[in-house]
């Protein structure tokens, strides 16, 4: 079992978001959650990746609890994470922000793979990351995350504010990663072909609640995903 | 004869007003640069960084007044100042990151706590130390070669040793990074709140440095001389801008500029008017300051 998620409750200030959240994900898998605007995919990730303090619940990575630490100390346990919107450090040139992806890993081959999939990023190492364009930074959040060798990839709305044939290549370059490395990638998103080119699974969300697991050959119903996504 | 005695007292006036700006220069530099950290890299302005220094003129003047070498006193001037600092932000400062008025109102009573603890401890004044190097004379004129060429050769050298710092080193990126964007940095396995305690340190090493570097340079050492560091260092702040290396840079460069020349023309009451009211223009029409400037037009530029 890599990542466990059981009877997580947790929300900003006094608002509550995610209610009694379990679900887990095994290693080597692509799970998606799916859901529309809104419905907690964001908080949840930041929950698992101890970026907002849940109210309960525990996640536990590889057996081990990582429910109160904070995101740096899951960075550590080697989960990676992609955070929506890119959120790369725009003020830094691409290479510092791949540097700071890489002071967590110990695999010092993984900057020339990074360069492999997504070759741009090697073209612009001096280039402020900010000047980019949405899918550009969106290649260098993956590959900053990359960097760090991660078990476990984190990716929020990878999709989000990045033109339509960018999108099919990252999808692409993201189930590459995962065959490679055997990287498990837990990714929240609402566009139905990410969704559909890349889990194996879905949980789809609804008011904060897992409502639903779709797997097999149900994630290439296009009916069946989108009474989840369409409002 | 006469064309040659007006030759000698012009070249004497110019290289016055050189040495009265390279003075000033290294003055603004290092009085500001711990400042210009702290706002510049964790949001908070810091109103006791004079008292910060004090401590660093204290520490290297009670020192050497104890019997230590010069040079070693400076090193415990800063190195108290630098303890210092980390317990303050450990108990205060980290209170009011990114509370941009609530920093300066908490470090103003701070201030006025430390400079009241120094009265009472130490007195009205301490011995000064006296001024090592010597002077260069020239015609009518003189001037300290620690104030006016070391003191301005340390500043420029600190400031390349924070660019070095800041853009080649590990952890001069994961500063800016956490800077930028913490809830990332903290994401990508940096421990920010260790970044925040390291950007304070430094601050305040720096104020030590400037504390140290200018105790054999005070005439007097009293408890309210703080003000005298934090005066400068603020309006170069503010006219320098976002940017903490070429803000500083640039701002002392104005700054000491309008200070030398009227210092030197209409005496030192003339210089630091002009100096504030340099910095009233500058906040009127750069609003941002100089680096807020010129990093407005890049991005204009940039979107065509």
């Amino acid at each position: 079992m890599t990542l466990e998620v059981e009877h997580l409750d947790a929300g900003y200030d006094a608002t509550p978001i995610l209610r009694d959240v379990s679900f887990s994900v095994e290693d080597g898998e692509i799970v998606g959650i799916v859901g529309r605007n809104g419905v907690g995919k964001t908080t949840l990730l930041k929950a698992i990746m101890g970026l907002l303090e849940p109210e309960s619940g525990t996640v536990r990575f590889n057996g081990e609890e990582l429910t109160d630490e904070p995101a740096n100390v899951h960075a550590d346990h080697s989960i990676g994470y992609v955070p929506q919107g890119r959120d790369v450090f725009p003020g830094l040139t691409v290479d510092q922000n791949l540097t700071i992806g890489e002071s967590i890993g110990d695999d010092e081959t993984r900057y020339e793979q990074v360069y492999d999939y997504f070759p741009i990023l090697e073209e612009r190492t001096d280039q402020d990351a900010g000047t980019m364009s949405g899918g550009q930074q969106q290649m260098l959040a993956i590959g900053r995350a990359l960097v760090g060798d991660p078990d476990l990839l984190l990716v929020d709305e990878p999709s989000e504010g990045v033109q339509p044939s960018i999108v099919q290549s990252i999808t692409e370059d993201l189930e590459r990663i995962n065959e490679e490395f055997g990287t498990t990638i837990l990714f929240v998103e609402q566009n139905l072909s990410v969704i559909q080119g890349l889990a194996e699974r879905c949980y789809a969300i609804d008011h904060g609640e897992i409502v639903d697991e779709i797997t097999g050959d149900a994630v290439s119903e296009r009916s069946r995903l989108e009474e989840y996504l369409v409002v | 004869m006469i064309e040659a005695t007006l030759f000698a007292i012009v070249v004497y006036d110019i290289a016055a007003l050189f040495f009265q700006f390279l003075n000033s220069f290294g003055f603004i530099i290092l009085a500001t640069v711990g400042l210009a950290i702290i706002f510049g890299m964790m949001g908070v302005i810091n109103l006791a960084h004079g008292e910060f220094i004090l401590i660093g003129v204290y520490g290297t003047a009670l020192a050497y007044h104890a019997g230590i070498p010069l040079p070693a006193a400076m090193a415990v001037g800063v190195v108290v100042t630098t303890v210092f600092g980390v317990v303050i932000e450990r108990t205060i400062v980290r209170h009011f990151y990114d509370r941009l008025l609530d920093s300066m109102v908490a470090t103003w009573g701070l201030a006025l706590v430390i400079s009241q603890l120094l009265l009472i401890v130490f007195g009205s004044s301490l011995d000064s130390i006296g001024t090592p190097l010597g002077s260069v004379s020239y015609g009518p004129f003189s001037s300290s070669i620690y104030r006016s060429v070391l003191l301005p050769a340390i500043a420029i050298l600190v400031l390349a040793g924070l660019y070095v710092l800041f853009t080649r080193t590990e952890f001069g990126i994961k500063a800016r990074a956490t800077i930028e964007d913490p809830e990332t940095a903290r994401a990508m396995g940096i421990d920010t709140d260790r970044m925040y305690v390291a950007t304070f340190a430094i601050g305040s090493a720096l104020a030590g440095l400037t504390g140290a570097l200018y105790a054999p340079a005070l005439g007097s050492i009293t408890p309210n001389r703080g003000g005298t560091f934090l005066v400068e260092a603020f309006v170069a702040v503010v006219v320098g801008g976002p940017s903490v290396i070429i803000g500083t840079l640039s701002a002392s460069g104005v700054l000491s500029l309008f200070n030398a020349g009227g210092s030197f023309f209409f005496g030192t009451f003339t210089g630091q008017m002009l100096l504030l009211l340099v910095a009233i223009v500058a906040l009127r029409v750069l609003p941002d300051g100089i680096t807020g400037y010129v990093d407005d037009w890049r991005q204009r530029r940039r979107e065509g």
